[in-house]
């Protein structure tokens, strides 16, 4: 492999900074509030979200509440398990659900229905249906156009939530925090790694960003330290790919 | 006088009628219900004579005695190598069978096969219950350095083959690369980035096409196309592990 | 009599089906009937740790049904299963079992996984459906495919495939709720629960009006496993 990525050529025949094919389709589960199903290349997961009713947190009683789970779903490798998220799920629901909480990306303090007291809670969960690599970016985009694609259910005088009617309101949304993972492998910097790759990479970092370039979030992995001249290369990587997976959201 | 329900070369399903009458034998992938004949498998209805079998197209690979197969190593014992065979089972290679070399007792055996490696071997038994041994002495087993694997249908090992390995002669030719397919459903590509990714493409295509006749003429025309150069005839040359 | 939704007695919901949906599965389909679709992969014969667990004669066949967290019409499902989708996955397992033969893969394992990103009702009868032919998909040896519907009375009326608000229906009669599985070759049953009362009549009816309903569904199934190796047929 290292071979081929020295003369640019990466496994399936890719150049280094070519993402596989970018597809998103909304409205994949019609029983959630708001779905999406995304594809890169063959990788594939549907993300759905479900507007909660609840208490708002103690040290922010004035806003709502967010959540990201990944859900690796057996069905979708031989290599998951049934049971409880391994880690890497948990890391890869982790990692996307900062690139939209601290990019303030959905205005939670909108979402307070009374303070201190109740406010809607936005749980977005995301299966993956099949992987063929790169499940953190594809789980990072599919989780925001979930976020798009929301309408609010009604919510009853009687403060209880009519799953049943949907109102033509959507989430309050500020921008579009876009994940994109950076491969190293030998001197060799690549992204929407497949597994193969994956299994090889040296250093990973995944850099979420804003339409202006602006940092939102940041997740090294992988066992090799990297500089600070590979960071500075593979944050400008990320941020120019995220323009091209920004589009994809329509 | 028994009647054919479905259709010589047609794809059926499990359940499905494919003739009436005691006149046609149930053969692979097939049973017998009374006067009926059905099918137990997904594949290609084979009509020979009265003799009806179905050509499986799918389906996990199932290890036989005398198969040689790619196999990779994914845990090493106190007297040999456990491999991965790309099938239900995993298997055993001991030292005596691993290599003619002599190996001193308490040696480190990773020296030899190491996790991961991919070797080439030969199944010289297959127990009841699936016990698998392998060995490498032979012409042709060894083990892989470099190159790449990738999966294949282990039902169209044939066709990628060829008659007396004429496929692969044909793409080694025109590529340049070396090869190695495994009865398991694996193959070893290894040679210029550019040309294993072509090796590739046509090995999906074999896939994809085996049943459509003309094959070899279309894989010579795609890697005249894809390579730009004139492409040897295959040639007698049937050593398709070299 | 007219159903809500102005559908027949023996009439179900649009259906649609494919086959080989997911790339890293052995097997796989995907099965809708109404707003409910059901996916279903199969991975194996593969090894079984832990030992205990291997059958020395044989493969043995292990089901898991599972909502996907979004897919409720109410509040969110937890992950991670329950009581209901255990119940599910131990009759799926039994619905398919009977059909497949794992004589050549002692103490292997063939795993099938049904996943339901959207519901509304019958949801386990399209995990059944979507099962069956991704177990095809995946070349395993079976005598034939297996077709599952859910029929019952709604009200005084003997109906096939009752849709969420038919299931929810109010009235004195009550609503009795029925999944079967049927083996469409022979019309033998391997799955039938009943939820709600029913006379010994009514059940005889309610199975005799799925026929059509059987016939119409298998031939989806076989339609969609045959369109996926249409290319390898000459």
């Amino acid at each position: 492999m290292i071979k081929s990525l020295s003369k640019g050529i990466r496994q399936d025949g890719r150049k280094l900074e070519d993402f596989r094919e970018v597809s998103v389709e909304y409205g994949a589960s019609k029983s959630a509030e708001g779905s999406a199903r995304v594809k890169i290349g063959d990788t594939e997961v549907i993300a759905g979200v479900k507007m909660e009713m609840g208490e708002p947190f103690p040290d922010t009683p004035d806003k709502g509440a967010l959540m990201v789970g990944a859900e690796f779903l057996p069905m979708a490798s031989p290599e998951f398990e049934l049971g409880p998220p391994g880690i890497d799920a948990i890391e890869i629901a982790r990692v996307a659900d900062r690139g939209i909480r601290e990019s303030g990306a959905i205005d939670l303090s909108k979402l307070c229905i009374k303070e201190g007291e109740k406010c809607w809670m936005v749980v977005i969960d995301v299966c993956t249906i099949n992987d063929a690599g790169n499940l953190q970016d594809t789980t990072a985009l599919a989780a925001l156009a979930a976020i798009k694609d929301t309408k609010l259910p009604k919510l009853e005088d009687d403060g209880k939530v009519n799953y049943k009617e949907k109102t033509d309101q959507g989430l309050p949304i500020n921008c579009l925090p876009i994940a994109v993972t950076v491969v190293k492998i030998g001197d060799s910097f690549m992204v929407d790694p497949i597994i193969k790759e994956s299994e090889f990479l040296d250093a990973r970092l995944t850099v979420t960003t804003l339409d202006d370039g602006t940092i939102c979030a940041m997740q090294k992995g992988g066992v090799s330290p990297l500089t600070v001249d590979d960071i500075d290369k593979m944050v400008g990587i990320a941020a120019e790919k995220a323009s091209m997976l920004r589009k994809s959201l329509g | 006088m028994g009647k054919l329900v479905s259709k010589d070369k047609e794809i059926v399903v499990p359940g499905e009628e494919l003739a009436q009458g005691m006149d046609y034998l149930p053969g692979q992938g097939t049973f017998r219900d009374k006067e009926a004949i059905v099918a137990s498998r997904l594949g290609l209805l084979s009509v020979d004579g009265r003799a009806l079998k179905i050509i499986p197209l799918t389906g996990r690979y199932l290890p036989k005695k005398d198969d040689t197969i790619i196999a990779q190593v994914t845990d090493v014992t106190m007297n040999g190598w456990r491999l991965d065979t790309n099938s239900a089972y995993s298997a055993m290679i001991g030292l005596k069978d691993a290599t003619s070399e002599f190996i001193p007792r308490g040696a480190d055996l990773t020296q030899y096969f190491s996790f991961g490696d991919y070797v080439v071997a030969k199944i010289i038994n297959v127990t009841s219950q699936k016990l698998i041994d392998l060995s490498m002495k032979g012409p042709g087993l060894m083990k892989l350095h470099g190159g790449r694997v990738i999966k294949v249908n282990t039902h169209k090992v044939p066709r990628i083959i060829g008659k007396q390995g004429s496929m692969v002669s044909l793409i080694k030719n025109a590529t340049g690369c070396k090869m190695i397919i495994g009865q398991n459903g694996l193959a070893w590509i290894d040679g210029e980035p550019e040309n294993e990714l072509i090796v590739v493409e046509a090995i999906r295509k074999i896939e994809k096409e085996s049943h459509i006749s003309g094959l070899t003429d279309r894989i010579k025309e795609f890697l005249e196309k894809k390579t730009g150069n004139k492409v040897q005839p295959a040639g007698e040359q049937n050593d398709q592990n070299r | 009599m007219t159903r809500i939704d102005k559908r027949k007695p023996e009439e179900t919901r649009p259906m649609s089906a494919e086959a080989g949906v997911i790339k890293r599965a052995d097997g796989s389909a995907v099965f809708r009937i109404g707003e409910t679709i059901a996916y279903a992969t199969v991975y194996g014969p593969r090894d079984l740790y832990p030992r205990f667990l291997q059958d020395p004669s044989k493969g043995i066949l292990r089901v898991s049904y599972n909502m996907m967290p979004f897919s409720g019409s109410g509040d969110r499902v937890r992950p991670g299963g329950n009581r209901r989708s255990k119940e599910i996955s131990m009759v799926t397992k039994k619905a398919l079992e009977p059909v497949i033969d794992l004589g050549d893969f002692p103490n292997a394992v063939v795993d099938v996984f049904i996943e339901l990103p959207q519901t509304d009702a019958g949801t386990r009868c399209a995990g059944i459906c979507a099962a069956s032919m991704a177990l095809a998909d995946a070349g395993i040896i079976m005598k034939d495919m297996v077709t599952a519907v859910s029929v019952g009375r709604v009200g005084k009326d003997v109906v096939v495939d009752l849709s969420y608000a038919e299931e929810d229906y109010d009235c004195p009669e009550g609503v009795a709720d029925i999944p079967i599985a049927v083996l469409p070759r022979t019309g033998e049953l391997t799955l039938l629960q009943c939820d709600g009362r029913l006379k010994r009549e009514d059940l005889k009816k309610a199975i005799e009006l799925s026929k059509d309903a059987v016939a119409k569904i298998n031939d989806i199934q076989k339609k969609a496993l045959k369109e996926k190796f249409k290319g390898e047929s000459q």
